[in-house]
């Protein structure tokens, strides 16, 4: 396997509308072999580093399909629970709150909710309220639509944990992600929920290193640079989006763009704008957040600063996700902002009239400059889920699909 | 720690005198039923220590217990010693005697609660076998539906294999458990099910086309094909639609048994379970409300023995479900889920007593789900086939039935094959019908999120319209888009295109399976 084909791993696409290309990936201390795995199996994987790397450390879940894994820790470090959600996330803090590594699964995520509360007010609050004497477990949970999931097999829940402090929230897009983010879930001190794209299990393949490595949370990875639009999704929305941004590349020769600038004049703030026709397709960046909650904002803020321009996508319903809070702030960041300080305005400054009100003035190069400018440059689109309970026959008409993104790209950029 | 309390405790207990033999409780209700015991026990009649509610005569069976037995339950523990009844503590809910002994309640008793059956496993009556009379027409309709159950579930699962639709779970084996509990019901009492009870809705009306329909979720489907198959629901026939989150429907039921009481109606509602659904906090809450609320409900579980690739050992450490009745204050029998007649019986008399006396019922009927868990699922990789092949076979309540009814003259080889006929064509009818139906439109995505639809989904049906005419091809053909909106935001020369969708893409129905294993 030629090295580059590993750094890129390989996806493969079946009968499914989900289609994949090459997302590069982190490698971080991994030296050693590497094996194409689907979704599945790099999770198994990293479960049985996690084992085998501690002692205390402890699965449970309803039912585990234990297999080889009872067969080689033994049934007292994984064991199937009675059906219980509430009983196994409390029975996990409580594995874990006396210094065991507890892994805790919850069959789908829609089944998450009986789990609500310990989740909520105990795994989230029990550092806190306890000043910092305990520690807390790992949630895995499978979410996202599946093809025919209907109400309670598709659900993607993961904006209800974002509005928890103390909790994190982790979802990987891909095998390699997978195995390395979990590894650093299960050995993080917080409570961490782990929602696997399960629609991905054995559609995602990958290579993957057989070592024990580990991906760093609440860091977000730009999967694909750009300089036209920012896209930021998560799990196996992250497929679909670059489907569309491929898409975008390609197809997109008669949009216009319009470039703004904006000058305080007095207390009035003018927009001075050109309408560019763009003759190549869309430059899109891609990012992957990865963690949820604590996320990443530096890096969607850096991009979106570069490009002017931020797209969100998830499954979940538009309404109160996620998506919801990234666009919040991003605006409070983005919106409006000093291009320059003062200062450093008036040294650019080659021509000043002392008595002028009008900040204004040229450079060099004869452009004109103003003293703010918008980083945004059109309003932020998110392309979710409907504000509808997860519909079984309608699930391609509920779906944040490619060609919805690719539309919203368009209008974006040409807004 | 722990395991060496328990070890003393067990020491303790073996240690009380054998004072007295066990005794069975059974509360004589005021209806027609009359249960009577094997002739080997002998009977005695007692006061209960407990007060119970009018209308109710309190009755305890001792059985005389072999001698071997070192047993001592819980109640013997409980109400049997040297108390001193001189002293008690006045305690909110009730006196409490004192006692100088130090004595732990025993876990569970050494022998487990019998399992109440009408016919062994041919068909032929035990002998003093109590039961509820069923008349010729009631005894065949119940053998007719329980057959038609069974084809329904083979047609169907068949047509799952073939991806016809995309998933499907068997009542298989709990044909009685199904047919009998339904037929013991009157039509006003109000089904909460789990997802395995096809057959109550099959016994009160719901047709085959019904269930068709909603398997293939097109525009007939009363859920309007937002759910997956088996979710069936009809509010007419009192019965509450399927939900996938296990034991939810628990609680509402004591709610909904609550109004029927409050509404003076001659009806109970009746709510069906598995053993895993008891593991979850629902089911407790849902006992205890009940109890507390002295609701009318009957709470049914099908203990099948596996819960998905649990087996009960791993579930409870109970003996079964039905000692949990007990622990709440809700009478409980235990039946055999495989014997119609014995499942007829219990529940008839349950019912009674659930409405006349105002109180739950717990009955636990001992089945097994001859079945996998679901299309999903392959039992053989956790359970022995011969387990399976027995309880096919040698406990096949189907063929037991069907052997009480041939007895009985009721029933010949003729009907036998006319009927079988008969279902199978009348079900290919229904479902060729319903394949080729049309699957609900497109606003059917944003009705009755609420009763009205409000502003958000305004804005996302005429955006969703948008995309359908931006790429028709993205959208499956069968669902057509009917609602005519004002054309606003719609360009006039696109407004015809938009209401006629065309493409050629629908849902898989493959490919993901629910249980992964490692
Ligand atoms: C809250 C919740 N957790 C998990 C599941 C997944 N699940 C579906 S069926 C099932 C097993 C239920 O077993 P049991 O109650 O014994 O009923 P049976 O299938 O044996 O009829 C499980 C765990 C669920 N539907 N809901």
């Amino acid at each position: 396997m030629s090295a580059s084909l590993r750094r890129f791993g390989r996806w493969v696409s079946l009968a499914s509308k989900r289609e994949f290309s090459n997302f590069s990936c982190i490698e971080k201390g991994a030296e050693g072999s590497w094996k194409s795995l689907n979704l599945y199996s790099a999770i198994n994987q990293a479960l049985h580093i996690a084992m085998e790397s501690d002692p205390r450390a402890l699965m449970l879940a309803f039912p585990v399909p234990l297999g080889r894994l009872a067969e080689r820790f033994g049934k007292n470090r994984v064991f199937n629970t009675p059906l219980c959600e509430q009983g196994i996330v409390g029975f996990g803090i409580g594995l874990a709150a006396m210094g065991n590594r507890a892994i805790a699964e919850i069959q789908f995520a829609d089944y998450i909710y009986p789990a609500f509360d310990q989740i909520v007010n105990e795994a989230a609050k029990f550092r806190y309220r306890s000043g910092n004497q305990f520690n807390c477990l790992t949630i895995r949970a499978p979410y996202g639509a599946v093809g025919h999931g209907g109400h309670y097999h598709s659900q993607s829940p993961e904006a209800f944990f974002c509005h928890v402090p103390g909790i994190k929230v982790v979802i990987p897009r891909s095998p390699r992600q997978a195995k390395g983010l979990l590894l650093s879930c299960i050995r993080d001190p917080n409570p961490v929920v782990f929602f696997e794209p399960k629609w991905l299990y054995r559609l995602a393949v990958e290579e993957v290193p057989e070592d024990d490595y580990m991906l760093p949370l609440s860091d977000a990875e730009v999967l694909r640079e750009g300089s036209d639009i920012t896209l930021v999704g998560w799990g196996a929305q992250l497929s679909i989006m670059e489907q569309a941004c491929l898409d975008a590349e390609k197809a997109n020769k008669q949009v216009s763009k319009l470039s703004t600038q904006k000058f305080l004049v007095g207390t009035w703030v003018w927009t001075i704008g050109t309408r560019k026709h763009r003759k190549d397709g869309i430059s899109c960046e891609l990012i992957d957040l990865r963690t949820l909650i604590p996320w990443d904002k530096d890096t969607v803020e850096a991009s979106v600063k570069k490009t002017g321009r931020l797209l969100i996508s998830h499954e979940a319903p538009v309404t109160g996700g996620f998506g919801a809070e990234i666009s919040a702030s991003i605006v409070e960041r983005c919106f409006l902002r000093p291009a320059m300080d003062m200062a450093q305005f008036l040294a650019s400054c080659n021509m000043m009239s002392a008595e002028s009100n009008f900040p204004l003035t040229c450079n060099g190069h004869g452009s004109v400059f103003g003293i703010l400018q918008h980083d945004l440059e059109a309003p932020i689109t998110r392309i979710c889920g409907l504000d509808t309970p997860f519909p079984l026959v309608f699930e391609p008409f509920y779906m944040p699909t490619k060609n919805k993104i690719l539309d919203a790209i368009k209008s974006t950029v040409g807004y | 720690m722990a395991i060496w309390l328990l070890a003393r405790s067990r020491t303790i207990i073996q240690r009380l005198p054998k004072m007295m033999p066990c005794f069975g409780v059974l509360y004589h209700s005021s209806s027609s039923f009359h249960y009577s015991a094997s002739p080997s026990s002998s009977f005695l009649m007692s006061h209960g220590p407990r007060r119970l509610t009018s209308g109710t005569t309190p009755f305890f069976f001792f059985f005389s217990r072999p001698e071997s037995t070192k047993a001592h339950t819980q109640l013997e523990q409980l109400y049997t010693s040297e108390d001193d009844d001189d002293q008690a503590i006045d305690f909110p809910g009730g006196k409490v005697a004192y006692t100088c002994e130090m004595r732990f309640i025993s876990e569970s008793a050494e022998k487990r609660v019998p399992c109440y059956r009408v016919l062994d496993d041919n068909g032929e009556l035990v002998s003093h076998s109590n039961h509820v009379q069923v008349s010729k027409e009631m005894g065949v309709k119940m053998y007719t539906n329980m057959v038609t159950l069974q084809i329904m579930d083979s047609v169907f699962y068949e047509l799952q294999r073939q991806g016809r639709i995309s998933f499907y779970v068997t009542s298989m084996g709990e044909e009685a458990v199904n047919i009998a509990s339904a037929a013991a019901l009157s039509a006003h009492d109000v089904i909460l099910p789990q997802y395995r009870e096809p057959g109550v809705l099959l016994w009160r009306g719901f047709t085959l086309e019904d269930f068709a329909n909603q398997l293939m979720g097109n525009k007939a489907d009363f859920g309007k094909g937002r759910q997956m198959p088996i979710h069936y629901g009809s509010n007419s026939l009192n019965y509450f639609t399927v939900s996938s989150p296990i034991a939810t429907q628990l609680p509402q039921a004591a709610g909904v048994a609550y109004s029927l009481k409050m509404d003076a109606k001659n009806a109970c509602a009746v709510t069906y379970f598995g053993d895993g659904s008891t593991s979850e906090g629902d089911f407790h809450a849902a006992l205890n409300f009940a109890a507390v609320m002295e609701a009318p409900v009957i709470f049914f579980c099908r203990n099948n023995g596996w819960a998905i690739s649990t087996p009960v050992q791993e579930q409870f450490r109970s003996d079964g479900i039905v000692v949990k009745g007990q622990g709440y204050g809700i009478r409980g029998i235990r039946v055999d889920g495989n014997d119609a007649l014995a499942v007829y019986s219990a529940v008839h008399t349950a019912r009674e007593m659930a409405i006349t006396e105002s109180r739950p019922i717990l009955i636990e009927a001992l089945t097994y789900r001859a079945g996998h868990h679901s299309t999903s699922d392959d039992s053989t990789k956790y359970r022995p086939i011969h387990e399976i092949e027995y309880w096919k076979m040698t406990r096949n309540p189907v063929n037991r039935f069907k052997k009480w009814v041939e007895k009985n003259g009721w029933w010949e080889d003729k009907d036998e094959v006319e009927l079988r006929s008969s279902v199978k064509k009348q079900l290919l009818e229904a479902i060729r019908v319903a394949e080729k139906t049309e699957k609900p439109s497109v606003e059917e995505i944003f009705n009755d999120v609420y009763d009205q639809l409000p502003s958000n989904l305004e804005e996302q049906e005429r955006l969703l319209r948008q995309a359908i005419h931006n790429h028709p091809e993205d959208y499956p053909s069968d669902v057509p888009s009917r609602r005519h909106f004002p054309p606003i935001s719609v360009p006039e020369e696109y407004a015809e295109d938009i209401f006629s969708v065309s493409s050629n893409c629908s849902p898989s129905a493959n490919g993901w399976r629910e249980r992964d294993s490692y």
